[in-house]
């Protein structure tokens, strides 16, 4: 029986196609994963569903009824609830409020009844989090309280649907677990799943059906009994990962370039000591939230709580503003392109030379034809394709946008790179132009430290790789042993 | 046309013909087509202008600032305490005066850039604060050149140099001279903002301060600069007022402030921060200044021109928002 069919929907973002003709059918009542990778599309489907963004082209029937969502509120009438990452409702009322937003129970036709709306509330989640407070409000709750809260929300107004869009990217291992559990619960009780997400485990304890997208296009489904791990990762890759892809490490390393002694900062991360030489690349693992880009910005200077030493080059530079310790040699590429790495209203070009100022100034005056030299070079070394260096940084796709934002720091020619998830989010064209660039930084005898969450790129890149967690190095090893099994068993502590 | 509806500046530019046009149709008897009428539209505008001059440096980095008018009267007062009541000479006089425009501008900087005042908050906290000094100064009197004697009746001192200076018109009376300063504060801002690194900083703490602070820009020290040059602006806006209306009046530019914010979004500026500029300002300028004169030459009286220009500026906004 089809519960929801997707037929050819397609949806464009500005530089980009996120779906191109996707069809697609969830069985009522299944637990239906979406797999792919970063920006293949799973999310955006999802969020079509649920009612968030509308598709450019193609029908969705809900029921066997054909329907054109204009709001999650529209998804929501038909009886579809989506629980996102970290979506926090209004994070200063409280789940009560949060959860009854809309239909708030009134005494005299405007007045809120407060018990009727703690006790409707409190029912909503008794059958999910009991435990909680209803007063309490929204932002002093954990990520998982949060989703928690969405689950009830959706299912208390009656969802027969549920998309779950990457739920354990913030969660513990017991949270996941206890996630898990409800969510199993939920499909005895005949609730359709949608659970959107890149994480092997988790699809295969959950689902009963996997769907792969790739590139914004559909590439297959698998029922679990069919799915192996490596034809998954076929269907996400477009090829086999083949572990002898690593690449010979035949540069020279030198001398220790960036030495960091007893580093900490009080809440995010303990006493950590690290070396990375020159010419080396040094990858960091560990799970979301074990203080790797806490680190990472201690050591670039924007922990003023952070005590401990850094030195680049011998130099002690933990005294120094941001800016001196670029003087100095170190640059530092941040997790979160959207947030921390580009101004979107700016020019592309606006956003090349915010971090080269003295390269492009003669006394207080820009000279736009330096500017314009140089954002042509390193446009031209990492290839970026931007139709015009004047549009703004938004109009571009994400890995045209993470290109700029590693440009940018390339043209400082710094001693020692801090890479924080410099691929996250990007094709997988951008991402091995990067990758290969980053391999020529090293060989040009940059020292770098690299962070990510996506174990082969560490694999095939690094020298060594060092693993946090809970804020403490756990451990290290060197690339050409190391293995995924390894890796993960020292991320999670097993 | 598309091409031209696809840029804030295209939009400004056509609303600022659409006024013209209006003008040329309800050209009062050919008024409309008289230089003078130029002039002295040029001449009213101009020291809104410089005001907006220095909302669009702040604006640009994200900010507001709502102090503009407020630091326009205590500067108006102190030049004219300077020059009239003390014989200050006219280059002391300007440069103290600039300079207590400037050190009341960081300090809503300071407030903003160090201590994360929200800017709405610290820029409306010097508004009260600065009224209140020139208040103070000047005892709530107007500062003018008729001065009590030793016998305790009214004597009249002469008109510093200056102040004759800054209130003629020049070029065979084609041009005021505020009108020329108005002309050089919007070149300074231009230059400033487009053609300087920390006029591109700025324009990044607008776009995103967190990429900025990440790319090693230093937010304290150019919120500072933004809100110090804000001052500066209005310290030459005070003199220029001072100079025209031959006295220093505590209460001058009071709500200046909001027609100095309207010329900048008329303009295309988002308050957001990031975009915009002075290119655009001078549509805005432009574009409020065609609109009250054409209004006050078809003798369209005071209650109706109000309510006539708070529907221009919301037509004129949304026509902004439209194509962005």
């Amino acid at each position: 029986m089809p519960g929801i069919c997707f037929r050819e929907i397609t949806k464009r973002f500005v530089g980009t196609v996120a779906l191109d003709a996707v069809s697609l059918t969830i069985d009522e009542g299944e637990c239906h994963a979406l797999m792919g990778e970063n920006g293949a599309g799973k999310s955006t489907l999802g969020k079509i569903l649920a009612g968030i963004i509308s598709p450019d082209g193609g029908t969705l029937a809900v029921g066997g009824k054909s329907t054109a969502f204009r709001s999650a509120r529209d998804a929501r009438v038909s009886g579809i609830g989506m629980v996102h990452q970290e979506l926090a409702l209004c994070p200063d009322m409280s789940i009560a409020e949060n959860l009854l937003l809309g239909h708030t129970p009134r005494r005299c036709g405007i007045f809120v009844d407060r018990g009727a709306m703690h006790a409707d509330a409190r029912s909503l989640l008794r059958a999910i989090a009991p435990e909680l407070d209803v007063r309490r409000t929204m932002r002093s709750l954990s990520i998982a309280q949060r989703q928690l809260v969405q689950i009830a929300s959706a299912i208390g107004t009656g969802a027969k649907v549920l998309v779950f869009d990457e739920p354990t990217s913030s969660l513990a291992e017991t949270e996941s677990n206890r996630l898990f559990g409800i969510i199993a619960d939920l499909r005895s009780r005949g609730v359709t799943i949608i659970y959107v997400s890149h994480r092997m485990p988790e699809v295969f304890d959950l689902a009963d059906r996997i769907s792969v997208l790739r590139d914004g296009r559909y590439i297959g489904t698998l029922t679990r009994r069919e799915a192996t791990h490596g034809a998954l990762v076929r269907m996400m890759i477009g090829r086999s990962l083949d572990p002898a892809a690593r690449m010979p490490r035949s540069h020279h390393v030198g001398l220790p370039l960036l030495e960091v002694r007893g580093l900490a900062s009080p809440g995010s991360f303990g006493t950590l000591s690290l070396n990375v030489r020159a010419g080396e690349i040094v990858g960091l693992a560990g799970l979301v939230g074990a203080g790797r880009s806490e680190m990472a910005k201690a050591i670039f200077g924007l922990d003023p709580r952070c005590t401990g030493s850094v030195a680049i080059e011998g130099k002690e530079i933990s005294r120094l503003s941001v800016r001196e310790r670029m003087k100095a040699g170190l640059a530092y590429l941040p997790e979160d392109r959207q947030i921390e790495g580009l101004a979107p209203v700016l020019s592309c070009r606006h956003n090349f030379s915010l971090t080269i100022p003295e390269k492009i100034r003669r006394l207080l005056f820009l000279e736009r034809a330096r500017e314009t030299a140089l954002m042509n070079t390193f446009f031209r070394k990492t290839e970026i394709k931007a139709p015009f260096p004047d549009t703004p940084a938004s109009n571009l796709s994400g890995g045209n946008q993470q290109k700029i934002v590693l440009a940018k720091w390339l043209a400082r020619d710094a001693r020692v790179y801090i890479l924080d998830e410099p691929t996250r989010g990007i094709d997988i064209g951008a991402k091995s132009s990067i990758h290969g660039i980053i391999r020529e930084m090293a060989a040009d005898g940059a020292a770098i430290l690299l962070i990510s969450s996506e174990l082969p790129e560490l694999l095939c890149l690094a020298d060594r790789i060092a693993v946090m967690r809970n804020g403490q190095l756990a451990g290290e090893v060197e690339g050409n042993f190391a293995t995924q099994e390894a890796l993960l068993r020292m991320m999670s502590g097993l | 046309m598309r091409q031209l509806l696809h840029n804030p500046a295209g939009r400004a530019v056509l609303s600022l013909v659409l006024v013209v046009a209006v003008g040329v149709c309800f050209n009062a008897d050919g008024t409309f087509f008289r230089w003078d009428t130029h002039r002295d539209m040029l001449r009213l505008v101009s020291v809104y202008g410089i005001l907006a001059a220095a909302m669009t440096i702040v604006v640009v980095a994200g900010g507001i600032d709502l102090s503009v008018g407020s630091l326009l009267g205590l500067s108006a007062v102190c030049f004219s305490l300077f020059s009239i009541q003390w014989g200050w000479g006219a280059l002391p006089s300007v440069c103290a005066t600039m300079c207590i425009g400037a050190v009341c501008g960081s300090i809503s900087g300071g407030a903003i850039g160090r201590f994360k005042v929200q800017p709405f908050i610290a820029t409306l906290a010097m508004m009260v604060f600065a009224r209140g000094l020139a208040k103070y100064i000047s005892s709530g009197q107007k500062i003018s050149t008729a001065v009590i004697g030793a016998d305790g009746a009214y004597v009249y001192i002469p008109v510093p140099g200056i102040f004759d200076v800054i209130g003629m018109r020049v070029w065979d009376d084609n041009i005021a001279v505020v009108t020329l300063l108005m002309i050089v504060a919007l070149l300074a801002a231009w230059v400033f903002l487009s053609q300087t690194v920390p006029g591109r900083e700025l324009y990044a703490i607008g776009g995103n301060d967190e990429a900025a602070r990440f790319s090693g820009v230093s937010i304290p020290v150019n919120t500072v600069l933004a809100y110090a040059l804000s001052g500066l602006f209005c310290a030459a806006a005070g003199i220029a007022q001072a100079a025209q209306e031959l006295q220093g009046d505590p209460e001058a530019g009071a709500t200046y402030e909001l027609s100095a914010i309207a010329m900048v979004v008329i303009g295309g500026t988002s308050l957001r921060g990031g975009t915009g500029g002075i290119h655009l300002t001078i549509l805005g300028i432009l574009i409020i200044g065609y609109l009250e004169k054409i209004l006050s030459i078809n003798a369209v009286g005071e209650d109706t021109r109000l309510m006539l220009t708070g529907i221009i500026i919301i037509a004129a906004v949304l026509f902004q928002k439209k194509g962005a």
